[in-house]
């Protein structure tokens, strides 16, 4: 174990900007995926064919190759951040659209009648979104969207592909110096399920915080 | 993961009068405004950057180019082919194993889908590229891509079939197994044909997401689309062109496959679940049916 012990550092700082882009790339994908689904089921076509256009692209399109066409190929049209935020942008783009789908599977829950109901009692869009919907779909897309959560984690791991130094670089890193990469990536694997049990036992908590008691 | 982007939502608001069509016009023009601006800011920043020039763009009307990125796409199709038979195979061996009575069976398989969604699959492609080879185990190009995809995707193969199977009435397993058939007789027969079409889209949509996981070929240096594109660029240094081109391959395969699912989960096929064809036999009057008797 003493290989973890010397790298205790770089390998530290790389858990720490695996867990930063999560969170950061979380919080984004989350507010955006809100808007996605809000456009998607909004009575202006226009929106929602831009909603369904979005989320058709970066369902279909693997992140690999957004990473790939942001980080090395738009710096040739003068495109260019630093690194990591790149990484966090594409990643937050990418999980919005699986996040405007968790939130979308959730509205679905809500059945048709409670729907139709309210606009019987005359509520508005607003009033019908606000007091019927919402309310409903957000409790049924908490276990959805911690899962999204943890995907999103998991895909932080591919920024190493682009260069970004986070834990599955690192892990990487200290395998071509000490050449023990069993226990290595092993060991990289762990803290990865440590993150998703994390998330999931959040998410779970979350469920059981908000459920309504029938 | 499972939903399609174009399943149907219950209808929010009533017909729009002549104010909210008004207003609806209005947003609609400001959205295409927004998207036209967002465009042109686009085509503006590449063409000043001379991306947009026809020398970059027109190899790409070439049969040779397109013949290489075929290649690529060829050898994602064969990738996602074998992940998609074996990571299937064996996710419906742990879907079975996790519904199992057998405590053993049941606690490895539930351990084993819930570990492997916790792992990214670039760790289990470095764990193959440089763990395996230094216990002399070395394995082809394709191998090293197929086998820690077909890892990772048998987990979530297995959560789809056990969805499906939890999703059919416990009545068709009580009934199968009061006719007489065993209980493994009762699932290959009657439960996991039944179970297996109700998933079908489902099935489709992680196929979709296999092929883009495919990608990771890229890592391995195994020839599919991704790698193609690398090499190209590579090699004629239209950076934006090659990518834009590979994304829009991607799209348009994907995108074939994900409205395939969303058209089978509007109109399932007409040998998914059966309606019940018999009315319920009222008690005290013999059951009349005269419609063809059902065969297991």
């Amino acid at each position: 174990m003493n290989i973890f012990v010397d790298s205790a550092a770089p390998l530290l700082s790389a858990l720490g900007t695996t867990v930063m882009m999560a969170v950061i790339a979380g919080v984004a994908a989350l507010v955006l995926g809100t808007v996605v689904t809000a456009a998607r089921i909004s009575p202006i076509p226009v929106l929602r064919g831009i909603a369904f256009a979005y989320v058709q692209f970066f369902v279909n399109v693997p992140l690999l190759v957004l990473l790939i066409l942001a980080v090395f190929a738009l710096p040739d049209a003068g495109l260019l951040l630093p690194l990591t935020p790149t990484a966090i942008i594409v990643l937050a783009l990418y999980e919005a659209a699986y996040v405007a789908e968790a939130i979308r599977s959730g509205v679905n829950t809500v059945g048709s009648g409670q729907i139709e109901a309210s606009r019987a009692l005359g509520f508005t869009l607003v009033q019908t979104l606000r007091l019927v919907v919402v309310p409903q779909a957000l409790r049924a897309a908490v276990q959805p969207i911690g899962n999204v959560m943890i995907a999103l984690t998991m895909n932080t791991a591919l920024a190493a592909a682009v260069g970004v130094v986070e834990l599955t670089a690192e892990a990487n890193k200290l395998n071509l110096v000490e050449a023990q990469p069993i226990l290595i990536f092993t060991v990289a694997g762990l803290i990865y399920m440590a993150l998703a049990l994390v998330i999931g036992l959040s998410a779970g908590r979350i469920e059981k915080r908000v459920a309504i008691k029938r | 993961m499972s939903a399609s982007p174009s399943e149907h939502t219950p209808s929010l608001y009533d017909e729009p009068g002549p104010r909210t069509r008004r207003a609806i016009r209005l947003w609609s023009i400001v959205a295409v405004v927004v998207v036209v601006a967002v465009v042109v800011a686009a085509g503006v920043q590449f063409g000043s950057h001379g991306q947009l020039d026809a020398d970059r763009w027109s190899p790409f009307l070439t049969a040779g180019i397109w013949q290489y990125l075929l290649v690529g796409l060829w050898g994602t199709v064969q990738a996602a082919a074998l992940v998609a038979v074996l990571g299937g195979a064996f996710g419906l061996l742990l879907a079975l194993g996790r519904l199992s009575r057998n405590r053993v069976l049941h606690g490895i398989s539930t351990a084993y889908i819930e570990i492997a969604r916790t792992i990214p699959v670039l760790l289990l492609i470095y764990l193959m590229l440089f763990g395996l080879p230094q216990l002399g185990l070395n394995f082809p190009l394709l191998w090293k891509l197929v086998i820690p995809l077909t890892i990772a995707n048998a987990a979530a193969f297995a959560e789809i079939i056990r969805a499906g199977i939890l999703g059919l009435p416990a009545g068709q397993t009580e009934a199968a197994v009061s006719l007489g058939l065993s209980r493994g007789q009762a699932m290959r027969l009657v439960v996991l044909p039944q179970a297996l079409r109700f998933v079908t889209p489902s099935l489709v949509t992680q196929l979709v997401s296999l092929v883009k996981d495919t990608s990771l070929g890229y890592i391995v240096a195994f020839t599919e689309l991704l790698y193609r594109g690398q090499v190209l660029a590579a090699y004629n240094h239209f950076l934006i062109p090659t990518f834009v081109v590979v994304t829009l391959i991607y799209l348009v395969f994907n995108g074939a496959l994900s409205t395939l699912a969303s058209r089978l989960r509007r109109r399932p096929g007409k040998r998914s679940l059966a309606e019940p064809t018999t009315s319920i036999p009222v008690v005290g009057v013999p059951v009349t049916d005269t419609k063809e008797p059902h065969h297991l």
